[in-house]
Protein backbone atom coordinates (compact mmCIF):
# COMPACT_ATOMS: atom_id res chain seq x y z
CA UNK A 1 0.00 0.00 0.00
CA UNK A 2 1.95 3.30 -1.32
CA UNK A 3 -0.56 5.20 0.63
CA UNK A 4 0.58 4.00 4.23
CA UNK A 5 4.24 4.14 2.40
CA UNK A 6 4.06 7.84 1.56
CA UNK A 7 2.28 8.86 4.80
CA UNK A 8 5.19 7.00 6.98
CA UNK A 9 7.65 9.24 4.68
CA UNK A 10 5.52 12.29 5.31
CA UNK A 11 5.93 11.59 9.03
CA UNK A 12 9.31 11.26 8.78
CA UNK A 13 9.59 14.33 7.40
CA UNK A 14 8.60 15.97 10.71
CA UNK A 15 10.71 12.96 12.55
CA UNK A 16 13.48 14.84 10.93
CA UNK A 17 12.62 18.15 11.48
CA UNK A 18 12.94 17.23 15.26
CA UNK A 19 16.46 15.70 14.72
CA UNK A 20 17.51 18.78 13.15
CA UNK A 21 15.99 21.20 15.23
CA UNK A 22 16.29 19.68 18.56
CA UNK A 23 16.01 22.71 20.29
CA UNK A 24 12.86 23.77 19.22
CA UNK A 25 11.05 20.62 19.98
CA UNK A 26 12.23 20.65 23.22
CA UNK A 27 11.15 23.80 23.95
CA UNK A 28 7.36 23.05 22.68
CA UNK A 29 7.49 20.10 24.51
CA UNK A 30 8.40 21.93 27.73
CA UNK A 31 6.00 24.74 27.45
CA UNK A 32 2.94 23.03 28.76
CA UNK A 33 5.30 21.61 31.52
CA UNK A 34 5.89 25.83 32.20
CA UNK A 35 2.40 26.55 31.93
CA UNK A 36 1.69 23.94 34.86
CA UNK A 37 4.65 25.48 37.10
CA UNK A 38 3.65 28.68 36.75
CA UNK A 39 0.06 28.09 37.53
CA UNK A 40 0.39 25.71 39.87
CA UNK A 41 2.22 28.29 41.57
CA UNK A 42 0.46 31.29 40.68
CA UNK A 43 -3.28 30.14 41.82
CA UNK A 44 -2.06 26.69 44.14
CA UNK A 45 -1.71 28.87 47.12
CA UNK A 46 -5.05 30.43 46.71
CA UNK A 47 -7.16 27.29 46.66
CA UNK A 48 -8.40 25.23 49.83
CA UNK A 49 -8.11 21.78 49.25
CA UNK A 50 -9.19 18.86 51.74
CA UNK A 51 -6.55 17.48 53.57
CA UNK A 52 -3.53 15.16 51.51
CA UNK A 53 -5.05 16.68 48.17
CA UNK A 54 -2.96 19.62 46.48
CA UNK A 55 -3.95 21.92 43.34
CA UNK A 56 -1.79 19.38 41.69
CA UNK A 57 -4.68 17.01 41.42
CA UNK A 58 -6.98 19.81 39.51
CA UNK A 59 -4.58 21.37 37.93
CA UNK A 60 -2.28 18.34 35.95
CA UNK A 61 -5.20 16.73 33.87
CA UNK A 62 -6.63 20.36 33.32
CA UNK A 63 -2.70 21.08 31.74
CA UNK A 64 -3.38 17.98 29.48
CA UNK A 65 -6.17 19.23 27.77
CA UNK A 66 -4.75 22.44 27.74
CA UNK A 67 -1.59 20.86 25.77
CA UNK A 68 -3.83 18.69 23.58
CA UNK A 69 -5.63 22.55 22.80
CA UNK A 70 -1.96 23.77 22.06
CA UNK A 71 -1.10 21.58 19.37
CA UNK A 72 -3.39 22.85 17.34
CA UNK A 73 -1.58 25.64 16.73
CA UNK A 74 1.67 23.25 16.00
CA UNK A 75 -0.39 21.62 13.33
CA UNK A 76 -2.28 24.96 11.88
CA UNK A 77 1.69 26.86 11.49
CA UNK A 78 3.27 23.38 10.01
CA UNK A 79 0.10 23.23 7.41
CA UNK A 80 0.50 26.93 6.44
CA UNK A 81 4.08 26.76 6.12
CA UNK A 82 3.92 24.38 3.38
CA UNK A 83 1.35 25.86 1.51
CA UNK A 84 2.84 29.14 1.48
CA UNK A 85 6.70 27.88 0.64
CA UNK A 86 4.78 26.03 -2.04
CA UNK A 87 5.66 22.72 -0.30
CA UNK A 88 2.04 21.77 -0.48
CA UNK A 89 1.79 21.58 -4.48
CA UNK A 90 5.42 19.93 -4.76
CA UNK A 91 3.65 17.01 -3.06
CA UNK A 92 0.36 17.69 -5.06
CA UNK A 93 2.03 17.64 -8.08
CA UNK A 94 3.74 14.15 -7.29
CA UNK A 95 2.44 10.93 -8.25
CA UNK A 96 1.43 9.89 -4.48
CA UNK A 97 -1.43 9.97 -2.77
CA UNK A 98 -3.49 13.07 -1.17
CA UNK A 99 -4.42 11.01 1.40
CA UNK A 100 -1.08 10.44 2.55
CA UNK A 101 -0.10 14.38 2.62
CA UNK A 102 -2.85 14.72 5.32
CA UNK A 103 -2.21 11.39 7.04
CA UNK A 104 1.49 11.69 7.19
CA UNK A 105 0.71 15.00 9.27
CA UNK A 106 -1.71 13.65 11.10
CA UNK A 107 0.77 10.51 12.80
CA UNK A 108 3.79 13.19 13.20
CA UNK A 109 1.18 15.40 15.01
CA UNK A 110 -0.53 12.57 17.29
CA UNK A 111 3.80 11.60 18.40
CA UNK A 112 4.30 14.78 19.08
CA UNK A 113 1.05 15.13 21.22
CA UNK A 114 2.36 11.75 22.55
CA UNK A 115 5.75 13.04 23.55
CA UNK A 116 4.03 16.01 25.32
CA UNK A 117 1.50 14.03 27.52
CA UNK A 118 4.90 11.96 28.36
CA UNK A 119 6.37 14.70 29.50
CA UNK A 120 3.84 16.70 31.57
CA UNK A 121 3.12 12.57 33.03
CA UNK A 122 6.77 12.74 34.19
CA UNK A 123 6.44 16.45 35.70
CA UNK A 124 3.09 15.62 37.05
CA UNK A 125 4.14 12.28 39.18
CA UNK A 126 7.27 14.70 40.62
CA UNK A 127 4.80 17.52 41.81
CA UNK A 128 2.72 14.50 43.35
CA UNK A 129 -0.26 13.99 41.33
CA UNK A 130 -0.94 10.76 41.39
CA UNK A 131 -4.10 8.78 38.97
CA UNK A 132 -5.94 6.45 41.66
CA UNK A 133 -8.16 4.44 40.04
CA UNK A 134 -5.59 2.25 38.45
CA UNK A 135 -3.77 2.02 35.20
CA UNK A 136 -6.80 0.78 32.65
CA UNK A 137 -8.45 4.02 33.71
CA UNK A 138 -5.44 6.02 33.22
CA UNK A 139 -4.75 4.85 29.67
CA UNK A 140 -8.64 5.53 29.36
CA UNK A 141 -8.05 9.19 30.29
CA UNK A 142 -5.16 9.43 28.25
CA UNK A 143 -6.85 8.17 25.11
CA UNK A 144 -9.68 10.44 25.57
CA UNK A 145 -7.31 12.85 25.70
CA UNK A 146 -5.32 11.94 22.65
CA UNK A 147 -9.05 11.72 20.90
CA UNK A 148 -9.32 15.05 21.42
CA UNK A 149 -5.58 16.28 20.04
CA UNK A 150 -7.03 14.15 17.54
CA UNK A 151 -10.07 16.17 16.32
CA UNK A 152 -8.40 19.22 16.90
CA UNK A 153 -5.90 18.13 14.29
CA UNK A 154 -8.40 18.27 11.70
CA UNK A 155 -9.57 22.18 12.76
CA UNK A 156 -5.77 22.71 12.61
CA UNK A 157 -5.32 21.61 9.08
CA UNK A 158 -8.48 23.28 7.97
CA UNK A 159 -7.66 26.72 9.00
CA UNK A 160 -3.83 26.11 8.19
CA UNK A 161 -5.01 25.51 4.50
CA UNK A 162 -7.58 28.16 4.85
CA UNK A 163 -5.64 30.96 6.40
CA UNK A 164 -2.86 30.24 3.77
CA UNK A 165 -0.57 32.79 5.43
CA UNK A 166 1.52 33.01 8.99
CA UNK A 167 0.49 36.41 9.82
CA UNK A 168 -3.02 35.03 9.91
CA UNK A 169 -2.34 32.03 11.76
CA UNK A 170 -0.69 34.35 14.24
CA UNK A 171 -4.30 35.64 14.95
CA UNK A 172 -6.10 32.70 15.21
CA UNK A 173 -3.24 31.34 17.83
CA UNK A 174 -4.39 34.66 19.34
CA UNK A 175 -7.53 32.98 19.71
CA UNK A 176 -6.84 29.79 20.89
CA UNK A 177 -5.52 31.02 24.36
CA UNK A 178 -9.29 32.76 25.41
CA UNK A 179 -10.61 29.12 24.70
CA UNK A 180 -8.18 27.46 26.17
CA UNK A 181 -8.69 29.89 29.78
CA UNK A 182 -12.63 29.78 29.76
CA UNK A 183 -13.04 26.07 30.45
CA UNK A 184 -12.04 23.89 33.80
CA UNK A 185 -8.49 24.07 33.25
CA UNK A 186 -7.42 25.92 36.64
CA UNK A 187 -10.03 26.27 38.29
CA UNK A 188 -14.10 24.52 38.82
CA UNK A 189 -16.32 26.08 36.69
CA UNK A 190 -18.09 26.16 40.04
CA UNK A 191 -16.69 29.07 40.90
CA UNK A 192 -17.34 31.56 38.33
CA UNK A 193 -20.64 33.27 37.54
CA UNK A 194 -22.94 31.59 36.72
CA UNK A 195 -23.34 32.36 33.10
CA UNK A 196 -19.37 32.26 32.61
CA UNK A 197 -19.24 29.21 34.23
CA UNK A 198 -21.76 27.57 31.51
CA UNK A 199 -20.21 28.76 28.79
CA UNK A 200 -16.93 27.30 30.26
CA UNK A 201 -18.91 24.03 31.29
CA UNK A 202 -19.59 23.34 27.18
CA UNK A 203 -16.58 24.35 26.11
CA UNK A 204 -15.22 20.30 24.78
CA UNK A 205 -12.32 21.17 26.60
CA UNK A 206 -13.91 20.96 30.01
CA UNK A 207 -15.66 17.67 29.20
CA UNK A 208 -12.30 16.00 28.17
CA UNK A 209 -10.43 17.91 31.21
CA UNK A 210 -13.04 16.58 33.28
CA UNK A 211 -13.69 13.47 32.35
CA UNK A 212 -9.99 12.78 32.10
CA UNK A 213 -10.16 13.94 36.17
CA UNK A 214 -12.89 11.22 36.83
CA UNK A 215 -10.87 8.57 35.31
CA UNK A 216 -7.45 9.41 36.85
CA UNK A 217 -10.09 9.94 40.29
CA UNK A 218 -8.75 13.64 40.82
CA UNK A 219 -11.39 15.97 42.48
CA UNK A 220 -13.14 18.34 40.02
CA UNK A 221 -16.12 20.40 42.03
CA UNK A 222 -17.81 21.03 38.82
CA UNK A 223 -18.81 17.72 37.72
CA UNK A 224 -21.77 17.53 39.77
CA UNK A 225 -22.92 20.54 39.56
CA UNK A 226 -24.29 20.62 36.02
CA UNK A 227 -26.18 18.54 33.31
CA UNK A 228 -22.61 18.76 31.02
CA UNK A 229 -20.47 18.57 34.05
CA UNK A 230 -22.11 14.72 35.48
CA UNK A 231 -22.16 13.80 31.72
CA UNK A 232 -18.43 14.68 31.01
CA UNK A 233 -17.31 11.18 29.91
CA UNK A 234 -19.76 11.32 27.52
CA UNK A 235 -19.69 14.74 26.28
CA UNK A 236 -15.48 14.08 26.19
CA UNK A 237 -16.25 11.65 22.92
CA UNK A 238 -18.76 12.75 21.67
CA UNK A 239 -17.75 16.40 21.40
CA UNK A 240 -14.15 15.33 19.28
CA UNK A 241 -16.40 12.51 17.37
CA UNK A 242 -18.41 15.83 15.78
CA UNK A 243 -15.67 17.92 15.60
CA UNK A 244 -13.55 15.26 13.70
CA UNK A 245 -16.86 14.89 11.48
CA UNK A 246 -17.09 18.27 10.59
CA UNK A 247 -13.61 19.07 10.17
CA UNK A 248 -12.00 15.99 8.84
CA UNK A 249 -14.26 16.30 5.34
CA UNK A 250 -13.67 19.78 5.35
CA UNK A 251 -10.21 19.74 5.72
CA UNK A 252 -9.99 16.89 2.52
CA UNK A 253 -12.61 19.25 0.43
CA UNK A 254 -10.21 22.35 1.45
CA UNK A 255 -7.17 20.25 0.30
CA UNK A 256 -8.60 18.62 -3.05
CA UNK A 257 -10.28 22.73 -4.19
CA UNK A 258 -6.20 24.13 -3.87
CA UNK A 259 -6.82 23.49 -7.19
CA UNK A 260 -9.64 25.76 -7.85
CA UNK B 1 13.39 14.09 -35.62
CA UNK B 2 10.38 13.48 -34.33
CA UNK B 3 8.24 16.28 -34.17
CA UNK B 4 5.90 14.43 -31.27
CA UNK B 5 3.30 16.99 -29.63
CA UNK B 6 4.00 16.87 -25.71
CA UNK B 7 2.17 19.75 -24.76
CA UNK B 8 -0.90 20.48 -26.30
CA UNK B 9 -3.85 23.80 -25.05
CA UNK B 10 -6.61 24.78 -27.01
CA UNK B 11 -8.29 27.29 -25.95
CA UNK B 12 -7.69 27.45 -22.17
CA UNK B 13 -9.94 29.52 -20.29
CA UNK B 14 -9.50 30.12 -16.37
CA UNK B 15 -11.12 32.62 -14.19
CA UNK B 16 -10.43 32.89 -10.54
CA UNK B 17 -13.17 33.48 -8.49
CA UNK B 18 -14.09 37.19 -7.08
CA UNK B 19 -10.69 37.86 -9.00
CA UNK B 20 -8.48 36.84 -6.26
CA UNK B 21 -4.54 35.40 -6.68
CA UNK B 22 -3.50 35.76 -10.36
CA UNK B 23 -4.76 36.31 -13.62
CA UNK B 24 -6.72 34.06 -15.56
CA UNK B 25 -6.65 32.58 -18.90
CA UNK B 26 -8.48 33.89 -22.07
CA UNK B 27 -8.46 31.20 -24.60
CA UNK B 28 -4.50 30.08 -24.28
CA UNK B 29 -3.12 28.34 -26.87
CA UNK B 30 -0.20 26.49 -27.01
CA UNK B 31 1.39 23.37 -28.60
CA UNK B 32 5.48 22.03 -27.72
CA UNK B 33 7.21 19.42 -29.42
CA UNK B 34 9.38 17.00 -27.76
CA UNK B 35 12.77 18.28 -27.00
CA UNK B 36 12.64 21.66 -27.29
CA UNK B 37 12.65 24.41 -24.58
CA UNK B 38 9.17 26.77 -24.79
CA UNK B 39 9.74 30.46 -23.32
CA UNK B 40 6.14 31.42 -21.89
CA UNK B 41 7.11 35.40 -21.27
CA UNK B 42 5.23 37.49 -20.56
CA UNK B 43 4.49 40.67 -17.89
CA UNK B 44 3.48 40.12 -14.00
CA UNK B 45 -0.35 39.47 -14.40
CA UNK B 46 -0.05 37.75 -17.99
CA UNK B 47 -1.13 34.58 -17.00
CA UNK B 48 2.34 32.32 -16.85
CA UNK B 49 1.91 30.78 -13.74
CA UNK B 50 -1.49 30.21 -13.95
CA UNK B 51 -1.25 28.50 -17.00
CA UNK B 52 1.92 26.36 -15.73
CA UNK B 53 -0.39 25.76 -12.47
CA UNK B 54 -3.18 24.09 -15.06
CA UNK B 55 -0.54 21.71 -17.18
CA UNK B 56 1.22 20.21 -13.94
CA UNK B 57 -3.17 19.60 -12.67
CA UNK B 58 -2.00 22.21 -9.47
CA UNK B 59 -5.46 24.09 -10.94
CA UNK B 60 -8.91 23.22 -12.76
CA UNK B 61 -9.41 24.78 -16.05
CA UNK B 62 -13.05 26.44 -17.04
CA UNK B 63 -12.86 25.50 -20.31
CA UNK B 64 -11.03 24.26 -23.46
CA UNK B 65 -8.66 21.28 -23.67
CA UNK B 66 -5.12 20.97 -22.71
CA UNK B 67 -2.82 17.49 -22.63
CA UNK B 68 0.46 16.70 -21.49
CA UNK B 69 2.39 13.52 -22.70
CA UNK B 70 -0.75 12.60 -24.49
CA UNK B 71 -3.09 12.76 -21.19
CA UNK B 72 -5.99 14.96 -20.08
CA UNK B 73 -5.13 17.27 -17.40
CA UNK B 74 -8.40 17.22 -16.11
CA UNK B 75 -9.47 13.65 -16.43
CA UNK B 76 -5.91 12.17 -16.42
CA UNK B 77 -4.10 14.28 -13.84
CA UNK B 78 -2.27 10.66 -12.11
CA UNK B 79 -1.28 9.88 -15.39
CA UNK B 80 0.17 13.79 -16.23
CA UNK B 81 1.88 13.92 -12.51
CA UNK B 82 3.67 10.83 -13.05
CA UNK B 83 5.15 12.34 -15.86
CA UNK B 84 6.02 15.91 -14.96
CA UNK B 85 8.13 17.63 -13.10
CA UNK B 86 7.54 21.12 -11.73
CA UNK B 87 9.52 23.55 -10.26
CA UNK B 88 7.61 26.14 -8.97
CA UNK B 89 7.88 30.17 -8.47
CA UNK B 90 9.12 29.71 -5.09
CA UNK B 91 11.74 26.83 -4.13
CA UNK B 92 9.29 24.26 -3.10
CA UNK B 93 11.77 22.75 -0.41
CA UNK B 94 11.66 22.36 3.35
CA UNK B 95 13.97 24.64 4.93
CA UNK B 96 14.67 22.63 8.14
CA UNK B 97 15.76 19.43 6.59
CA UNK B 98 19.34 19.14 4.99
CA UNK B 99 19.28 19.38 1.22
CA UNK B 100 19.98 15.66 0.90
CA UNK B 101 17.34 14.99 3.23
CA UNK B 102 14.87 16.89 0.96
CA UNK B 103 15.99 14.74 -2.43
CA UNK B 104 15.91 11.51 -0.26
CA UNK B 105 12.14 12.21 0.68
CA UNK B 106 10.91 13.28 -2.21
CA UNK B 107 12.61 10.39 -3.72
CA UNK B 108 10.82 8.20 -1.30
CA UNK B 109 7.55 9.66 -2.44
CA UNK B 110 8.43 9.22 -5.89
CA UNK B 111 8.55 5.41 -4.88
CA UNK B 112 12.58 5.29 -5.79
CA UNK B 113 13.59 1.57 -4.58
CA UNK B 114 17.31 3.41 -3.98
CA UNK B 115 16.12 6.87 -3.39
CA UNK B 116 19.49 7.91 -1.62
CA UNK B 117 21.56 7.00 -4.31
CA UNK B 118 19.31 8.75 -6.66
CA UNK B 119 20.08 11.88 -4.23
CA UNK B 120 23.33 11.14 -3.87
CA UNK B 121 23.40 11.65 -8.21
CA UNK B 122 21.81 14.59 -8.08
CA UNK B 123 23.49 16.47 -5.63
CA UNK B 124 26.81 16.05 -7.49
CA UNK B 125 24.98 16.99 -10.90
CA UNK B 126 23.93 20.35 -9.29
CA UNK B 127 27.47 21.03 -7.50
CA UNK B 128 25.45 20.81 -3.78
CA UNK B 129 27.52 17.66 -2.69
CA UNK B 130 29.68 20.05 -0.26
CA UNK B 131 26.14 21.58 0.90
CA UNK B 132 24.46 18.52 1.17
CA UNK B 133 24.44 18.25 4.87
CA UNK B 134 23.39 21.47 5.51
CA UNK B 135 19.92 22.77 6.75
CA UNK B 136 18.14 24.59 3.58
CA UNK B 137 17.67 27.58 5.35
CA UNK B 138 21.91 28.25 4.78
CA UNK B 139 21.73 27.94 1.33
CA UNK B 140 21.74 30.91 -0.72
CA UNK B 141 19.11 31.73 -3.45
CA UNK B 142 20.64 30.44 -5.97
CA UNK B 143 21.31 27.09 -4.37
CA UNK B 144 18.26 27.07 -3.27
CA UNK B 145 16.52 26.57 -6.54
CA UNK B 146 19.40 24.46 -8.11
CA UNK B 147 18.46 22.44 -5.26
CA UNK B 148 14.33 22.76 -6.60
CA UNK B 149 15.36 21.72 -10.38
CA UNK B 150 17.43 18.40 -8.84
CA UNK B 151 14.16 17.61 -6.59
CA UNK B 152 12.02 18.34 -9.73
CA UNK B 153 14.06 15.59 -11.87
CA UNK B 154 14.33 12.48 -9.48
CA UNK B 155 12.69 10.61 -12.14
CA UNK B 156 12.95 12.42 -15.15
CA UNK B 157 10.58 13.45 -16.40
CA UNK B 158 9.11 13.59 -19.73
CA UNK B 159 8.03 17.59 -19.25
CA UNK B 160 9.30 19.43 -17.04
CA UNK B 161 7.78 22.85 -16.09
CA UNK B 162 9.94 25.69 -14.67
CA UNK B 163 8.19 28.82 -13.39
CA UNK B 164 10.27 32.06 -13.16
CA UNK B 165 13.13 30.06 -12.12
CA UNK B 166 15.66 33.35 -11.43
CA UNK B 167 13.03 35.88 -9.69
CA UNK B 168 13.93 37.25 -6.96
CA UNK B 169 17.84 36.13 -7.32
CA UNK B 170 20.70 37.99 -7.39
CA UNK B 171 23.28 38.69 -10.32
CA UNK B 172 25.22 34.99 -9.42
CA UNK B 173 22.37 33.27 -8.56
CA UNK B 174 20.75 33.98 -12.15
CA UNK B 175 23.58 32.50 -13.97
CA UNK B 176 23.97 29.45 -11.49
CA UNK B 177 20.23 28.80 -12.13
CA UNK B 178 20.73 29.63 -16.21
CA UNK B 179 23.57 27.25 -16.42
CA UNK B 180 21.35 24.53 -14.42
CA UNK B 181 18.76 24.95 -16.86
CA UNK B 182 20.90 24.76 -19.90
CA UNK B 183 21.78 21.35 -18.93
CA UNK B 184 18.52 19.44 -18.48
CA UNK B 185 17.90 21.21 -21.74
CA UNK B 186 21.08 19.89 -23.49
CA UNK B 187 19.94 16.39 -21.64
CA UNK B 188 17.17 16.82 -23.79
CA UNK B 189 14.47 17.03 -21.47
CA UNK B 190 11.37 19.09 -23.15
CA UNK B 191 10.91 22.21 -21.00
CA UNK B 192 8.35 24.97 -20.44
CA UNK B 193 9.74 27.69 -19.10
CA UNK B 194 7.89 31.14 -17.92
CA UNK B 195 9.73 34.36 -17.30
CA UNK B 196 9.86 37.83 -17.39
CA UNK B 197 13.17 38.31 -18.18
CA UNK B 198 13.41 38.29 -21.88
CA UNK B 199 17.14 38.08 -22.05
CA UNK B 200 16.28 34.60 -20.61
CA UNK B 201 13.51 33.45 -22.89
CA UNK B 202 16.18 34.54 -25.68
CA UNK B 203 19.46 32.48 -24.42
CA UNK B 204 17.38 29.60 -22.76
CA UNK B 205 14.29 28.68 -25.25
CA UNK B 206 14.07 27.48 -28.77
CA UNK B 207 10.66 28.99 -29.14
CA UNK B 208 8.96 31.85 -27.22
CA UNK B 209 4.85 32.08 -26.71
CA UNK B 210 4.51 35.61 -25.66
CA UNK B 211 1.31 36.41 -23.62
CA UNK B 212 -0.59 38.81 -22.99
CA UNK B 213 -3.73 39.00 -20.28
CA UNK B 214 -4.46 35.46 -20.39
CA UNK B 215 -3.92 34.75 -24.81
CA UNK B 216 -0.88 34.29 -26.82
CA UNK B 217 -0.25 36.97 -28.53
CA UNK B 218 3.07 35.92 -30.75
CA UNK B 219 5.06 32.85 -31.35
CA UNK B 220 8.08 31.66 -33.22
CA UNK B 221 11.81 31.31 -32.55
CA UNK B 222 13.49 34.31 -31.10
CA UNK B 223 14.83 35.69 -34.49
CA UNK B 224 11.43 34.93 -36.16
CA UNK B 225 9.61 36.99 -33.39
CA UNK B 226 12.77 40.01 -33.36
CA UNK B 227 12.08 39.81 -37.69
CA UNK B 228 8.27 39.89 -37.30
CA UNK B 229 9.16 43.82 -35.84
CA UNK B 230 11.53 44.47 -38.65
CA UNK B 231 13.43 47.33 -38.89
CA UNK B 232 16.47 48.17 -37.67
CA UNK B 233 17.40 51.19 -35.24
CA UNK B 234 19.92 53.76 -35.19
CA UNK B 235 20.39 54.89 -31.68
CA UNK B 236 22.37 58.16 -31.16
CA UNK B 237 23.15 58.67 -27.27
CA UNK B 238 24.21 62.04 -26.62
CA UNK B 239 25.99 64.02 -24.08
CA UNK B 240 24.00 66.97 -23.95
CA UNK B 241 19.95 66.59 -23.07
CA UNK B 242 19.21 70.13 -24.62
CA UNK B 243 20.64 68.64 -27.80
CA UNK B 244 17.75 65.50 -27.90
CA UNK B 245 15.12 67.75 -30.47
CA UNK B 246 17.64 69.07 -32.38
CA UNK B 247 18.37 65.69 -33.58
CA UNK B 248 14.90 63.95 -33.15
CA UNK B 249 14.31 66.83 -35.96
CA UNK B 250 17.42 65.70 -37.91
CA UNK B 251 16.72 62.29 -37.54
CA UNK B 252 13.13 63.02 -38.91
CA UNK B 253 13.90 62.60 -42.73
CA UNK B 254 15.26 58.95 -42.07
CA UNK B 255 12.74 57.68 -39.22
CA UNK B 256 10.31 54.74 -40.45
CA UNK B 257 8.35 54.53 -37.80
CA UNK B 258 7.86 56.12 -34.64
CA UNK B 259 11.33 57.96 -33.24
CA UNK B 260 11.67 56.84 -29.43
CA UNK B 261 13.55 58.96 -26.96
CA UNK B 262 14.32 57.77 -23.51
CA UNK B 263 16.73 60.46 -21.85
CA UNK B 264 19.67 61.13 -23.73
CA UNK B 265 19.31 57.91 -26.02
CA UNK B 266 17.01 58.18 -29.29
CA UNK B 267 16.41 55.22 -30.73
CA UNK B 268 15.36 55.70 -34.66
CA UNK B 269 13.97 52.82 -37.02
CA UNK B 270 15.32 53.20 -40.74
CA UNK B 271 15.77 50.79 -43.84
CA UNK B 272 18.55 51.51 -45.37
CA UNK B 273 20.85 50.79 -42.55
CA UNK B 274 24.32 51.98 -43.75
CA UNK B 275 22.87 54.83 -45.99
CA UNK B 276 21.25 56.06 -42.36
CA UNK B 277 24.53 55.60 -40.81
CA UNK B 278 26.19 57.75 -42.41
CA UNK B 279 23.80 60.41 -43.21
CA UNK B 280 22.86 60.98 -39.44
CA UNK B 281 26.47 61.10 -38.87
CA UNK B 282 27.59 64.09 -41.30
CA UNK B 283 24.02 65.98 -40.01
CA UNK B 284 25.29 65.64 -36.60
CA UNK B 285 28.72 66.51 -37.61
CA UNK B 286 27.50 69.79 -39.76
CA UNK B 287 25.09 70.53 -36.07
CA UNK B 288 28.47 70.32 -34.77
CA UNK B 289 26.62 67.98 -32.13
CA UNK B 290 29.19 65.45 -30.46
CA UNK B 291 27.43 62.05 -29.60
CA UNK B 292 28.71 59.45 -27.10
CA UNK B 293 27.62 56.92 -29.04
CA UNK B 294 26.12 56.12 -32.31
CA UNK B 295 25.41 53.03 -33.39
CA UNK B 296 23.23 50.33 -35.65
CA UNK B 297 21.35 47.90 -33.99
CA UNK B 298 18.60 44.70 -34.48
CA UNK B 299 15.75 44.93 -32.69
CA UNK B 300 16.31 43.22 -29.18
CA UNK B 301 13.12 40.81 -28.00
CA UNK B 302 12.82 43.89 -25.50
CA UNK B 303 11.41 45.86 -28.35
CA UNK B 304 9.31 43.07 -29.97
CA UNK B 305 7.87 42.45 -26.40
CA UNK B 306 7.15 45.96 -26.07
CA UNK B 307 5.48 46.07 -29.50
CA UNK B 308 3.32 43.41 -28.91
CA UNK B 309 1.65 44.27 -25.88
CA UNK B 310 2.80 47.74 -25.04
CA UNK B 311 3.64 46.75 -21.65
CA UNK B 312 6.00 47.64 -19.20
CA UNK B 313 8.86 44.46 -18.58
CA UNK B 314 11.87 43.70 -16.79
CA UNK B 315 14.62 43.81 -18.84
Amino acid sequence: MWVLADSWTIARRTLTHWRNQPGLVIFQWFFPVLMLLMFGGLLGGAMEFPEGSSYYELLVPGIFALAMLFGLEGTMTAVTTDVSKGVTDRFRSLPMSSTAVVLGRCIADMLDSAVTLLVLVATGLALGWRWHEGLPSALAAFGLLLLLRFALLWVGIFIGLTVKNAQSVTMVQVVVWPIGFLSSTFVATSTMPTWLGTIAQWNPLSSTATAARNLFGNPDPSSTATWIGTHAPLAAVIAPLLLTAVFLPLSTHRYRTLSR
Amino acid sequence: MTTETVIEAVGVRKNYRGGREGAGLNGFDLEVTAGTVTGLLGPNGAGKTTAVRILSTLLELDSGTATVAGYDVRRQGAEVRRRIGLVGQYAAIDEVLTGRQNLVMFGRLNHLRNAKGRADELLERFSLTEAAGQAVSKYSGGMRRRLDLAASLIVAPRVLFVDEPTTGLDPAGRLEVRSAVRQLVDGGTTVLLTTQYLEEADQLANRISMLKAGKVVAEGTPDELKTQLGSDRLEIVLADPADVPRVVQLAGSLADGEIRVVDVRVSVPVKDRTKALVVMANSLHEARIEPEDITLRRPTLDEVFLHLTGAEVAA
